[in-house]
């Protein structure tokens, strides 16, 4: 153990270190904390600084299912190529949590950096590591205005030792913070001087051993920092979004808390300054979807947003919907199952569940976004289809792309206009003299037409119902009437497979191996394939954005000797579907799927594929 | 409307005769209680003058909650859930909120499956009227006992029902309901001034209607059946309903009677019998309540009301267009709104 501490260490090893290699911009920060102690704000503000920086940056927070005094973990990675898969290496850090303390520095990575608070009094039993003690407990007290501030100006006082010693400049720290806190010069300047007194603290009292650090990166890149859940908010919003209902769920809240927080600045009236927007807290899951259904049958773009357990509830309406064919919009933020699972953690559980979800013949409409840029572009899109296709639409995001923060291009505006669907007003009944039925194929896609209630043609209203009914939506329990509506349904689900998103296809010259994945899991397959290619293996890879598939998913898979499914969960839920795809090539199909709660990583793609493949040759 | 001038039938203020307010013919049993109770909201919605594509049937699932398509067939209508009509309602009535709402459940959908979504849609004061056609009784799968149903009550199958029932009127009054009214399919003209002050409260107009079940829950000494309905029934009052348009005419000596003006201007008069009665006073509705069930009477009438309050709707400060009327540039945001989103994150 080497230690920075000026009075701690010989000028031999000074020396020695200092003619050491710089590895700049490309290493992983975790910063280990009890959760509720405030320490979000500053590792946003790190995460916020170094993009600002123009350093690529990803963050992931490994939190528990708890309010106060769990540990937690978070962590900042820092690469100059632009990878921002979670990485299982530690190289730097930042441990302020005694009771995790121990783990955490086993934990770190050998030659790996240990900056600590000194009150912790763990003895440090590695000898290959480098370490910084900081006084946070003298500083906090020292600064905080109150004692109940003290958690928050310790936390700050991390950010500006680090910062000082790998070479984040404080000018984009105090940018960060001013974004932070909204421009507030209270808490901006509160927490900015512990930051300063923290790094010059540093300055005066550490030297330098470790090889890290940051430095400015000139680009155009003018990215912007935002979790999947907030662009998926934003998107509805700016898709016309007009009644939302939602009941808490981690990790799904926040979109819908979104929605609220942005209505009043986004959805008043340009014409009257009245709301266009109604959002409701509900009393559960079932009553959430259920005032989406009536809203939905209403003529109103109708949304929910929910995790497992609360889609779980939601099967029932969304039987009701799909049969009674009315648009509806549902966020599955997805969490780890089955049952209460790990609330705090990721992943892609509930694909085979949402693909069929409801009793009897269902299959739904589904999309799967693997960004932010698509969280938003979802958001919107996601009315369009649903009342294009007078169905279900459900999104599947995770908690990974809907709670951590990731970088990003700048949200694009929609660039159609909205698609309300086949909607019959009271000059269409005129037209066709009041002759129409609600569920009648006119024009052969298996989509027919409605009318919205409020319409005032005396020909207008019907019935719907989610017990049998023929194409005028009268009951009925004939067989025949009873087939062909079913396979009426199936042929509009045909037509979405024309009208969903279309797979993102990345190819190498000469690769005989495919690669397909979808949602969070992005990332971690992008650079594993760069990972690959060193190994020698090219790979082409296609990301699925939609369900059903669009033709290009079978040929993809078709035109490869071996293809790998690459998922968070651990039945190959995506394989499973494929496999029912694309019967002909299932045996070329290899599942490769894993569910820990964590982010995908790129070594466990890398070590997945190699390890099939040296059995393949 | 021509053929009804051909016709010379008698029309209400809005032009239409009593057959534009019909429905399918009913499938129920015969000598149902429920039929009962369609025929008298035909009658209240054609008295009111109710176009009828200015309201909207929602129902849960039941032998009551089939009987929407038995009523108003030119109005919209969503046959739902089995409990869940509730919510299905709050979200349709936002789609155009210049038309009214009818629900209709029966005491499984409500009192059972239905219980938490119909305590929420009181203590949200949803704009509807929800009618609980009651008869303690599942009758679509042949006779279960339903959380209404009385304790020690025999069914053929069941045995003996060893549960306290759920009073309906009660646990709306309790959750804050501002409309509470009890009544008996077997006294349509209550019904009728019942469903009609109803239509015209504003906000959540909760009715208990005891209706008899012919076949599965009929004995006697049931509380659900016509025989002890007839017999137990104690009317609060005489119920007349006043519209705002028609002249205010009733025969009653001053002192006598209670006018409770709706928030539309219209008015109930509740006419006293032998009790003093304030249905405007919370604690005296729950205790008349709790009166009648130990002494085992019927109690029907006007329990409780509360005008003023804000509904559901009222919370919102819509558009005055119907949002589902609303174009797209009244809803998606201006790209310049997006430009400067951008520049917060």
């Amino acid at each position: 153990m080497l230690s920075g501490r000026s009075n701690d260490q010989s000028d031999a090893t000074t020396q020695k270190l200092s003619s050491g290699q710089r590895i700049v911009n490309n290493f992983c920060i975790t910063v280990a904390t009890v959760n509720g102690s405030g320490s979000q704000t500053s590792n946003l503000t790190i995460m916020r600084a170094l993009l600002k920086m123009g350093i690529p940056v990803s963050g992931k927070n490994i939190f528990p299912s708890n309010i106060q005094g769990q540990p937690t973990w978070f962590t900042i990675r820092v690469s100059a190529e632009g990878y921002t898969a979670r990485c299982e290496d530690t190289d730097i850090l930042v441990a302020m949590n005694p009771n995790s303390f121990t783990r955490d520095v086993a934990n770190l990575n050998s030659g790996g950096v240990l900056f600590y608070a000194d009150h912790i009094k763990t003895p440090i039993n590695r000898e290959d590591i480098i370490t910084y003690p900081m006084p946070v407990q003298r500083i906090s007290r020292e600064d905080a205005a109150t004692p109940g501030l003290r958690d928050y100006v310790a936390n700050m006082v991390y950010v500006g030792v680090v910062a000082q010693i790998i070479g984040i400049e404080l000018v984009k720290i105090h940018q960060a913070l001013e974004f932070h806190f909204k421009g507030k010069p209270k808490p901006i300047e509160m927490n900015f001087a512990a930051v300063e007194k923290s790094a010059r603290w540093a300055s005066e009292n550490l030297h330098k051993l470790d090889p890290y650090w940051v430095e400015p990166i000139q680009s155009n890149n003018n990215c912007i920092m935002m979790d999947g859940n907030t662009a998926a908010a934003l998107g509805a919003l700016y898709g016309g979004v007009q009644f939302a209902a939602w009941y808490p769920i981690t990790p799904a809240t926040t979109l819908a808390e979104t929605l609220m927080e942005y209505r009043p600045i986004l959805r008043n009236d340009p014409e009257t300054g009245k709301n266009t927007l109604v959002i409701i807290q509900a009393e559960d899951e079932l009553a959430a979807v259920g005032m989406v259904v009536g809203a939905g049958w209403g003529g109103l773009r109708a949304m929910t947003s929910t995790s497992g357990p609360g889609l779980s509830l939601m099967a029932e309406y969304i039987g009701l919907a799909y049969y009674s064919e009315t648009p509806i919009v549902i966020w599955d933020v997805q969490r780890v199952g089955p049952a209460t699972g790990l609330p705090t953690r990721t992943a892609q559980g509930d694909l085979t569940f949402v693909n069929f979800i409801s009793h009897g013949d269902t299959q739904h409409v589904i999309l799967l976004p693997g960004n932010i840029t698509e969280c938003f572009e979802y958001g919107w899109k996601a009315f369009d289809l649903a009342e294009q296709l007078q169905t279900p639409i459900l999104v599947l995001s995770d908690l990974d792309l809907g709670m951590n923060l990731w970088m990003t291009d700048p949200l694009k505006y929609p660039d159609i206009p909205m698609d309300r669907g086949k909607v019959l007003w009271e000059g269409d009944l005129e037209r066709l003299n009041g002759e129409w039925g609600r569920y009648h194929d006119v024009d052969g896609d298996g989509i027919p037409y409605r009318t919205l209630p409020g319409n005032r043609h005396t020909r207008s209203a019907y019935f719907a119902r989610g017990t049998g009914h023929d194409e005028n939506a009268h009951y009925t329990e004939d067989p025949e009437v009873w087939e062909r509506v079913l396979n009426r349904l199936r042929k509009k689900y045909e037509t979405a497979r024309k009208l969903v998103p279309v797979p993102v296809i990345n190819t190498m010259e000469g690769a005989k191996i495919g690669l397909i994945g979808y949602g969070s899991t992005d990332p971690a397959i992008y650079e594993a394939r760069s990972r690959l290619e060193k190994n020698g293996i090219k790979t082409d890879y296609m990301r699925i954005k939609a369900i059903p598939f669009n033709y290009q998913v079978k040929e993809f898979i078709a035109c490869h000797d071996r293809v790998y499914v690459i998922e968070l969960n651990r039945d190959g839920q995506m394989h499973q579907l494929l496999t029912l795809e694309a019967k002909e090539k299932a045996i070329n199909m290899i599942s490769l799927s894993h569910i820990d709660g964590l982010p995908l990583t790129a070594e466990w793609v890398v070590e997945g594929i190699l390890s099939h493949e040296e059995k393949a040759e | 409307m021509k053929e009804n001038t051909i016709d010379k039938m008698p029309v209400n203020l809005v032009g239409l005769a009593k057959t534009d307010y019909k429905g399918a013919p009913s499938t129920l049993c015969q000598g149902c209680g429920h039929n009962s109770i369609s025929s008298q909201i035909i009658a209240a919605c054609y008295e009111l003058n109710i176009i009828p594509e200015n309201l909207l049937k929602f129902s849960g699932i039941g032998c009551s909650s089939k009987s929407p398509t038995y009523f108003l067939n030119r109005s919209f209508g969503f046959n739902g859930l089995h409990g869940r009509m509730p919510s299905l309602a709050a979200g349709g009535i936002f789609a155009d909120r210049t038309l009214k709402a009818v629900g209709i459940s029966g005491d499984g959908d409500t009192a059972s499956i239905g219980m938490g979504q119909f305590k929420h849609a009181v203590r949200r004061n949803t704009p509807m009227v929800y009618i609980v056609e009651n008869n303690g009784v599942y009758g679509l799968t042949k006779g279960q006992f339903s959380a209404t149903a009385d304790l020690g009550l025999s069914l053929k199958k069941q045995g003996k029902n060893p549960y306290m029932p759920i009073d309906i009127a009660w646990e709306a009054i309790v959750s804050n309901a501002t409309f509470v009214a009890r009544s008996f399919a077997g006294d349509p003209k209550q019904v009728k001034e019942l469903i009609k002050a109803g239509l015209s409260h504003h906000g959540i107009a909760v009715l208990d209607i005891i209706s008899p079940c012919v076949t599965f829950n009929n004995q006697d000494q049931a509380t659900h059946s016509y025989a002890w309905g007839k017999e137990h029934e104690v009317a609060l009052h005489d119920l007349a309903y006043v519209p705002p348009s028609e002249e205010i005419f009733v025969d009653y000596e001053e002192g006598e009677a209670k006018e409770v003006t709706m928030h539309d201007g219209s008015m109930v008069i509740l006419k006293k019998l032998e009790r003093d009665y304030d249905p405007t006073n919370r604690s005296e509705a729950l205790r008349v309540l709790e009166e009648a069930n130990a002494k085992q009477w019927l109690l029907t009438g006007l329990i409780y009301i509360n005008e003023g309050q804000p509904t559901l709707v009222d919370l919102y400060d819509l558009t005055d267009t119907p949002l589902n009327r609303l174009p797209e540039s009244r809803l998606r945001p201006s790209r310049e709104s997006l430009e400067k989103l951008n520049s917060m994150f």
